[in-house]
């Protein structure tokens, strides 16, 4: 951090600035001069909210992606796939038992040996072969998104909120004024700031692992060189199936989370998946902290895009990308 | 970028060689199929001459794109169906529509030039874009501005007209005949793939396209080497673009009309998979795989019921098909092909050699 200052002291400044603008925007009264140019102050900080949240969710599809991405050179186009898939095993497991938690347990567990299957049963056979990966991806992701139409059908569906998430709760900050001088609070759905919250620990808790721990250090040492690593006698295909097993497992988990406060229906794999391609290709692919930052972003972008600028919300999505692709091709957070 | 100009002396010499060889050195299989194409509205039903045929070939045409692109340069673009189109909608745009208030009328000889220049610039950038990044990033990069030009195609009302799209998009009557009409239509894109399948041909065996297929095998050396190996990327996208955005004309006039959904993720998805379970390896192979999808597609209703399943498994057909392919045979249906010759020709050479014979030329 301080090694940053010293570093960049202009850029420094200037994201010290945003930052306090950032909340002077968000603690401040808005003046009625203000509403009017920016429009009302609900409006901007339920875009704020939802983007931040919207985040959240990104961060835990992409996060898994790119996860995999780093350490395999595997592109797994049927992330998307994954992810809705765990979203409809979420849904049934939830109609079926009652419970939320348990649904995302098993959601979580099931797509997590999905995703073994796919790395014993196929990609381990075409190991460095990055083309051919990708396009049993491609076939892979047609496939289930076409059992999934078959087997659930063209509907929506949602996951069931849980009672103890359901309903909002008070934020302490005041989205506008009385005539009378009371500040009125601004009310946010529980479960949008929970997903919020259980993304940031999973965030945590995948540094902790990556950068604490033995597994974690094997999987670090992979990313930057695979076959290094194979030749100090490690067994890095079970690294590889693991790594498979949890990158995929969150997009499970992912799934019914987003069913949880979006919904669920055919084309949805394609939605997430392109979210998370642009949220890795924006951070900088195989960096969990880029996803991070690429997912803020991205989901930021899509609500702001879409309370201000609405019928080119998804366009502001991609021409964030290509700017980051024109300056800094190899992501944000990339260390190259 | 010298090297895009200057032409070996060799390849003159290789042009010149006379009618005799030239027809003899395609072997006999290509002129039978030549000669069945050319006779095939003898032949065919209007049906197969235009929604069977002249569709495989238009959409053979955009795969063969990519197989350019991924065959001798090793870039993988998913952008080549949006390139099409984009040439596509700019045919309905400034051409004449269904859609008065938005397209501009302009006659078909300047509608389509600038459509393919445009269509084309659009290709070299979003190249330019995802050139500076390498090998399976491409293949990222290039569908995310896929679907943001899908994206935008649907939510722009005053340019792409939004959902709805374009209709009545009429192919042109010049020279006294109306192209729409089946059979011109059908020699219409014949004749057009014909010379995009000898063009990749030739740019193939011209020095732009060696230096090209170094920069796949090699992009370091040849850098080494002097060559500007993000410039042959580039150029090779412009070139490809080309022979898309030329399709997508064929596709707009074959469709007459066009939408955001001819853009959309599960074509241009689909472009890939025509070109990888045809072959990347040889120019024909898309072609051939854009046949057996199509024939695939329209028959697949009557095929799966048939085995017994619901006829709307036409997807799952498909990723299985196409899943096969790529685990059985990386180069496609041509891979498959030429691996049956080989073994059919060791066969009968092994069984000569047994006889004691000298071995005579197969």
């Amino acid at each position: 951090m301080a090694d940053f200052v010293t570093r960049r002291p202009i850029r420094s400044v200037l994201i010290l600035l945003a930052a306090a603008v950032l909340l002077w925007l968000i603690f401040s009264v808005w003046s009625p001069g203000m509403e009017a140019t920016f429009g009302r102050k609900r409006v901007f900080l339920s875009a704020l909210f939802n983007g931040i949240t919207l985040g959240g969710l990104y961060f835990l599809v992409a996060s898994g992606f790119t996860l995999i991405f780093g350490l395999m050179r595997n592109v797994n186009l049927a992330h998307g796939s994954l992810y809705l898939f765990g979203g409809y095993l979420g849904y049934s497991i939830g109609e079926l038992t009652g419970y939320w938690l348990l649904a995302l347990l098993f959601a979580f567990l099931i797509v997590a040996l999905a995703g073994i299957l796919m790395q014993v049963l196929l990609f381990r056979w075409m190991e460095g072969q990055d083309l051919r990966q990708t396009l049993v991806t491609i076939g892979l992701s047609i496939i289930i998104a076409d059992l999934l139409l078959w087997s659930y059908g063209g509907d929506t569906f949602q996951v069931t909120t849980p009672d103890w998430l359901a309903g909002p709760i008070q934020l302490p900050f005041v989205v506008a004024l009385r005539s009378n001088g009371e500040a009125v609070m601004m009310n946010y759905p529980f479960v949008r700031i929970a997903i919020l919250f259980g993304a940031i620990v999973v965030g945590f808790a995948m540094w902790l692992a990556l950068n604490r721990t033995r597994i974690g250090m094997l999987v670090r040492a992979g990313v930057d060189d695979r076959d290094i690593l194979s030749a100090t006698g490690v067994r890095v295909q079970l690294v590889f199936v693991m790594v498979f097993a949890f990158g995929a497992g969150l997009a499970g988990l992912a799934g019914v989370v987003g069913g949880t406060f979006q919904s669920l229906q055919p084309g949805e794999d394609v939605k997430i998946l392109l979210s998370s391609l642009v949220v890795v290709i924006v951070g900088g692919m195989g960096s969990i902290p880029g996803a991070a930052m690429g997912a803020l972003i991205v989901g930021l972008a899509e609500q702001f895009g879409s309370v201000y600028m609405p019928t080119y919300a998804v366009m502001l999505t991609f021409l964030i990308m290509v700017a980051v692709l024109a300056v800094r091709p190899e992501g944000l957070a990339a260390r190259r | 970028m010298a090297t895009l100009e200057t032409r070996s002396p060799s390849i003159d010499a290789g042009a010149r060689i006379g009618l005799r060889e030239a027809i003899a050195r395609q072997g006999t299989a290509f002129w039978i199929v030549a000669a069945l194409l050319l006779v095939m509205p003898l032949i065919a039903t209007p049906f197969w001459l235009v929604q069977i045929i002249a569709y495989a070939i238009i959409l053979g045409m955009i795969a063969l794109s990519l197989m350019f692109l991924a065959g001798y340069g090793g870039i993988v673009s998913l952008v080549q169906m949006t390139v099409a189109a984009f040439a596509g909608y700019l045919v309905a745009i400034l051409g004449d529509s269904a859609i008065t208030q938005i397209s501009l009328k302009w006659p078909w000889w300047a509608t389509v030039p600038v459509a393919v220049v445009l269509a084309s610039l659009f290709g070299v950038l979003s190249g330019a874009l995802s050139v500076r990044t390498e090998g399976i990033y491409t293949i990222m990069i290039t569908l995310a501005i896929a679907s943001a030009f899908y994206y935008l195609s649907l939510q722009n009302y005053t340019i792409f007209n939004g959902f709805s799209g374009f209709n009545g998009i009429l192919p042109p009557v010049f020279l006294g005949v109306d192209w729409g009409g089946d059979v011109a239509f059908y020699y219409l894109t014949l004749g057009s793939a014909a010379l995009a399948y000898a063009a990749v041909i030739y740019v193939s065996r011209a020095p732009f396209g060696l230096a090209l297929q170094g920069t796949r095998d090699n992009p370091r050396r040849m850098a080494a080497l002097g060559f500007n190996v993000t410039a042959h990327r580039i150029a090779a996208y412009g070139f490809a673009a080309v022979i898309a955005a030329f399709a997508g004309v064929l596709l707009v006039w074959y469709q007459r009309q066009i939408s955001p959904g001819t853009a959309g993720v599960g074509p241009v998805v689909d472009i890939l998979i025509i070109a990888v379970v045809g072959g990347l390896s040889r120019p024909i192979g898309p072609f051939i795989g854009a046949l057996v999808y199509v024939l695939l597609r329209t028959f697949s209703l009557d095929l799966l019921e048939l085995v017994g399943l619901d006829g709307k498994r036409f997807q799952l057909l498909i990723g299985l098909g196409f899943l096969v392919i790529v685990l059985v045979s990386p180069d496609g249906l041509i891979g498959i092909a030429e691996r049956v010759k080989g073994r059919y020709r060791r066969g009968r050479e092994a069984r000569t050699a047994e006889m004691g014979g000298p071995g005579g030329q197969p």
